[in-house]
């Protein structure tokens, strides 16, 4: 076989262990571990999701994006609103459908959730890649206000009372799909010439652009990749469980930008684990809202103060390979 | 046209408060780069102190003069001053040296902080803080009605703005604050005491932050530990308006944003009453990020 | 290729009301190894950010190779084959000495963004070749040693080096180098004024280098120019920019 089909075969080869593993997992979970739990695993694959993305943009492009939420929001809602009002009349997949059938609707949705949240990244990327550090860091804030305030007041997705109606879809096989997806595609990135140019831009701008780099352009690149997967993982998020715009707040974007920066900014791993570790901990120690947040803030500064590289540092590994 | 001067006092009165919270915002990022996303907590600090202040020393309510809220007015901007001093050397001193981001992160770090225990420490409920001075409807010309708390807002503003100016023209550690926010290294090369500069900076501009606090006390009542997520954007975005390191620009910033803000609760609805920040915060950044009155700082290749 | 390969006509960048550079002609022939010397604050750095893109001109034109690329954008003038150092070295500091070179190897073959995250074999090829070329460059700088190690923890000599290795993974056929002697040792500026002349021969190219060091620019420049308040005072083999009055008086000033 060709180098390039044999490749190919053994991508396929790749994804569909990916796929009997997602399953695999999912049924081995529904069986054996209670629906609290299992709850909990969703919401893990689906920060691992979100900080991974961010990883992207924060971590390994060194921007300071801090509306995160906002792509989220943006991807569960333009997905929900997608399976709510479209696919019935496209597909005849009422919300009462259930087994494979369901499934080709849903991983459109997914991709229209993604997409449109990538639209955005892009809209939002393009003008403020100029800007200056901070300056991006309260546009990106902005960004995240304003869109849940304009989804709020859409009627159509439910406004203030939450958007109803859309069925129950995903299950822990799709958020580990997805979060393996989203490792896999991150990984390759890092790994080619694209990686290098955003670890390139987060070193030292100025000498990237001089090596030939077009900065802004792969600074908005980063954006767009990052939102997709935050839409993504919105849209999983909004097909699993009750989707209102509070789940989205300026919280939500701190409590991920928390979990990239203790895995470690730059470290692929390093988000896994800070998603993990943040999503795990505050379940099982069940501490009352405000508690959980005093410790939180604790946390960050301490975590600044101390060890800004976070447990697994700057870099994937000793070689930036 | 009347209702028109209406909604223009009333937002002059609201966009002094954001100047004077503006003005730590834009005097803290003059002299560290940094932006203290924990300064509108500090103004919840302000309200709260006097708060408690005015329990304590009973200046509320049936013994109301001007000297008892005067004190309460003082007291709270000294402890907001030893709050602000506190934050700076626990906090943002050892991450001074670090990248932006990291001091970023920090700042978001004490902000939550501060909301969170206030939020355990004061109670969720929002509290009634206590009439220093009783409430009087005045009319102005043309039939506008302001009341008398609205006129001190203005006047303490004022009077409180005149100061700070005053100081940072004519005084020697005025002049040794605007060295520093020029250029921090060759300042301290001069002999002028970096560290201790920074901290009467952000004394400064808790204690302005106090005091907003007290003045929102007078004028909106329900007081809560949450209230300084609002301002403190507004108050933010006035600095940014108006230049972020120029403190006519943080007065002028609030201003248009209290004014603007009234506008559009007058005009289109009062749903959008704090989009219009955010609005105004992109039209800026996108438009001319260094604002009305700031320079661009361009980085030397 | 006729012509040369670099032009500057009439070239002006104002800063406000202070013109850095003032109606500059400047014109370099391919092969060449020139030297742009003169005082603090001449101007000189600012003719390498108005080439390279940093700065776009006032007024007049920059051409390279006949095009003219003044207004471009800095990355587009680098892939076009300008490349730079800087005054003080820009490396990546957090990245290792072969992740550095490898930024600066542009791809050929075209593999985007798509084939990298599908992991196609177009990709593992260019990354194949990608190494091969740097780890190449690595070894003729003498650098292999440093190769999985963060450039930030270089010693500052092997940190130019590194600088210059970079900038040839490029593969520019003008080479800018600014001050690269600056802070080097007497022996280690030898070997510097033997590698920037064993670089232009081996790799074809033209080098436009900035000194405040004149053992250096004397030594290895075939051709200098002088500039002095952001206009050219003197142009020259080294011998006649030697004892040229105006070029001392430049460096001396009035006060001697």
């Amino acid at each position: 076989m060709s180098p390039r089909k044999s490749s190919f075969a053994r991508g396929l080869l790749w994804v569909a262990a990916a796929l009997a593993l997602s399953l695999g997992v999912d049924r081995l979970a529904v069986q054996w571990i209670n629906p609290y739990f299992y709850r909990i695993l969703v919401l893990c694959g689906l920060n691992v999701m979100l900080a991974l993305s961010l990883n992207l943009v924060n971590g390994i492009t060194g921007q300071f994006s801090i509306g995160h939420a906002g792509f989220m929001a943006v991807g569960a809602y333009a997905s929900a609103a997608f399976t709510v009002y479209a696919v019935p009349q496209l597909f005849g997949v009422g919300p009462d459908a259930s087994g494979l059938v369901i499934v080709g609707p849903l991983l459109l949705a997914l991709l229209v959730g993604g997409l449109t949240s990538a639209a955005a990244g892009f809209l939002v990327g393009l003008p403020s890649m100029r800007l200056r550090g901070d300056y991006l860091a309260i546009v990106t804030l902005g960004f995240g206000e304003i869109i849940r305030v304009v989804i709020l007041n859409i009627d159509a997705v439910g406004g203030a009372r939450g958007f109803a109606g859309i069925p129950r879809r995903t299950d822990l096989a799709w958020v580990i799909a997805g979060a393996l997806t989203t490792w896999v595609v991150l990984r390759n990135v890092l790994r080619s010439y694209h990686g290098r140019a955003f670890l390139a831009i987060r070193e030292d701008e100025i000498a990237a652009e001089a090596l030939g780099v077009p900065t802004t352009r792969y600074k908005v690149t980063a954006f767009v990749i990052a939102a997709f997967f935050a839409g993504v993982a919105g849209a999983l998020f909004a097909h699993y469980t009750y989707l209102h715009t509070n789940s989205f707040t300026f919280m939500k974007s701190i409590e991920v930008i928390v979990m990239v920066v203790l895995g470690g900014m730059g470290s692929l791993l390093g988000s896994v684990l800070g998603a993990t570790v943040l999503t795990a901990l505050p379940e099982a120690l069940r501490f009352a809202s405000s508690e959980r947040l005093i410790i939180y803030s604790l946390l960050l500064i301490v975590l600044m103060i101390a060890r800004p590289q976070g447990i697994l540092g700057k870099t994937e590994g000793k070689r930036g390979k | 046209m009347q209702e028109l001067f209406q909604q223009l006092a009333n937002g002059i009165a609201w966009g002094s408060i954001y100047a004077l919270i503006a003005l730590g915002y834009t005097m803290v990022y003059g002299i560290l780069r940094l932006i203290n996303f924990a300064h509108g907590d500090v103004y919840m600090v302000g309200a709260f102190a006097a708060y408690y202040l005015a329990i304590a020393t009973g200046a509320g309510g049936a013994a109301a003069s001007l000297p008892m809220a005067l004190l309460v007015l003082l007291g709270s901007m000294l402890v907001c001053a030893l709050v602000g001093m506190l934050i700076e050397f626990l906090a943002y001193r050892p991450v001074r040296r670090s990248s932006r981001l990291t001091a970023l992160i920090t700042a978001i770090g004490v902000s939550l902080f501060l909301e969170n225990v206030g939020l355990r420490v004061f109670g969720a409920d929002p509290k009634f803080f206590p009439q220093l001075i009783p409430p009087k409807r005045i009319t102005l010309a043309g039939g506008i009605m302001v009341t008398n708390h609205q006129i001190t807002v203005v006047v303490v503003s004022i009077l409180l703005m005149v100061a700070l100016t005053l100081f940072i023209q004519r005084t020697k550690t005025g002049k040794a604050m605007r060295a520093v926010a020029f250029h921090r290294d060759a300042a301290s090369l001069m002999g002028i005491p970096v560290n201790r500069i920074i901290t009467i900076t952000f004394a400064i501009g808790s204690a302005l932050a106090a005091a907003a606090g007290v003045l929102v006390g007078l004028t909106n009542p329900k007081i809560e530990p949450l209230m300084g997520i609002m301002p403190g954007i507004k108050a933010f975005v006035a600095a940014v308006l108006g230049g972020i390191g120029s403190i006519p620009g943080a007065v002028i910033g609030g201003l248009v944003m209290g004014v603007s803000e009234y506008l559009v609760v007058g005009y289109v609805s009062s749903t959008y009453r704090d989009a219009i920040a955010f609005v105004i915060l992109i039209l800026v950044l996108l438009i001319r990020p260094a604002g009305l009155l700031g320079r661009n700082v361009a980085e030397k290749v | 290729m006729s012509g040369p390969l670099l032009e500057l006509k009439r070239v002006t960048r104002a800063f406000g009301g202070l013109r850095a550079v003032a109606d500059l002609d400047f014109i370099l022939d391919p092969g060449l190894l020139a030297g742009l010397i003169g005082p603090n604050g001449a101007g000189k750095t600012t003719v390498f950010n108005l080439i390279t893109g940093v700065y776009a001109p006032t007024s007049g034109e920059i051409r390279f190779e006949g095009k003219r690329v003044d207004g471009r954008a800095t990355s587009s003038i680098a892939r076009a084959g300008i490349a730079r150092t800087f005054q003080n070295p820009r490396i990546f500091a957090g990245l290792t000495c072969l992740d550095n070179v490898r930024i600066a190897c542009h791809t050929h073959a075209g593999a985007g963004l798509l084939d990298s995250i599908l992991a196609t074999g177009r990709s593992a090829k260019e990354e194949a070749d990608i190494l091969a070329r740097s780890e190449g460059l690595l070894h003729s700088f003498a650098l292999d040693g440093y190769r999985d190690t963060l450039a930030g923890g270089l010693p500052y000599g092997e940190q130019r080096r590194l600088e210059i290795a970079r900038a040839l993974a490029a593969e520019p056929r003008l080479l800018l180098l600014d001050e690269p002697a600056a802070g080097l040792n007497p022996h280690e500026t030898q070997a510097l004024m033997r590698l920037i002349h064993d670089v232009r021969d081996r790799y074809k190219l033209t080098v436009l280098l900035i000194e405040h060091d004149m053992k250096v620019v004397m030594g290895i420049c075939e051709r200098i120019t002088v500039l002095d308040y952001g206009v050219c005072i003197a142009e020259g083999v080294p011998a006649a920019i030697r004892s040229n009055p105006k070029v001392i008086e430049a460096y001396l000033g009035d006060a001697v």
